[in-house]
């Protein structure tokens, strides 16, 4: 195997090496979070204004999808990278010896990357679930509810499965972390419904 | 034939990985490898460790590279046992 090739044994020891799975898991959490509310808050906003144009309805909320994307992407990237590259400077300084050949060296390489993606993923694919009843009416499907109610309730799920997931990392009840970030998307909602 | 059977290394490493993997890492460099590591002092971002490497036939250049891969570093070689194993010089 290439000594830089990317094969998930690597991807584990590099997090490892470097410490990011905790980092990984926030940035899963907390930009999963954003792109769920935006698409909760931009949906409801176009259920108070009326909208009854669901091209126009999915075509807005891809655009926020994809530029939360991006926006994850390039953010996580510049900041880690310069973490770690400070990291393995100090680190450097300790040993006396240039570590870029070794383990340090590519995780501080690769680590940036694989943090990205995941900052950059997490409200991409959210975003993605949510909108997916929009996508299938646009793909010719007939679904029963109305596409916009469904994309609702598939907000409120991905939001009640990430306080889930932020309930089995912190050894909380899942139900009361699922409920607690559940009513901070009934408060979102209740916000955007001011417009009205 | 020359037969390297231990080796006491002087080696300074990052604190991650940990002398548990430290060692597996080492093992891994022959079939019949035994490690035993004992970390001598503790800094604020490296540790000193006295690292044992038994086996039949150790392969320096593997341990070595071993070592480095997971950025430490061989300050000396201690101590070794090495055997001339039957050729007779045949």
């Amino acid at each position: 195997m290439a000594p830089d090739m990317l094969s998930l044994e690597r991807a584990r020891l590099w997090l490892k090496l470097t410490r990011s799975h905790g980092i990984a898991r926030r940035y899963f959490v907390v930009n999963g979070f954003d792109g769920a509310l935006t698409m909760l808050g931009l949906i409801m906003g176009f259920r108070v204004s009326g909208a009854s144009d669901l091209g126009l309805v999915l075509n807005a909320c891809l655009g926020a999808a994809i530029a939360l994307g991006v926006s994850g992407v390039s953010s996580a990237y510049v900041s880690e990278a310069a973490e770690r590259r400070k990291a393995l400077s100090e680190l450097e300084d300790a040993m006396a010896k240039d570590l870029g050949g070794s383990a340090h060296g590519r995780a501080a390489h690769w680590v940036p990357l694989l943090i990205a993606l995941v900052n950059g993923a997490a409200p991409l694919l959210i975003s993605l679930f949510i909108l997916s009843p929009l996508l299938l009416v646009r793909a010719g499907m007939v679904l029963p509810w109305s596409p916009l109610l469904l994309a609702l309730g598939c907000a409120f799920f991905s939001i009640f499965l990430l306080g889930v997931f932020l309930g089995s990392v912190s050894g909380q009840h899942w139900l009361r972390s699922g409920l607690q970030t559940l009513l901070i998307a009934l408060i979102t909602v209740g916000l955007v419904l001011l417009l009205e | 034939m020359i037969h390297v059977k231990r080796l006491v290394l002087d080696v300074l490493k990052p604190h991650h990985p940990n002398a548990l993997e430290f060692a597996r890492a080492i093992a891994e460099t022959g079939s019949d490898c035994r490690v035993q590591v004992t970390v001598l002092e503790v800094d604020e971002k490296t540790e000193t460790l006295q690292v044992v490497v038994t086996g039949s036939d150790l392969d320096f250049e593997r341990v070595h590279a071993a070592i480095g891969q997971y950025g430490g570093s061989l300050h000396s070689i201690d101590e070794v046992e090495v055997s001339n194993v039957g050729s007779d010089g045949a």
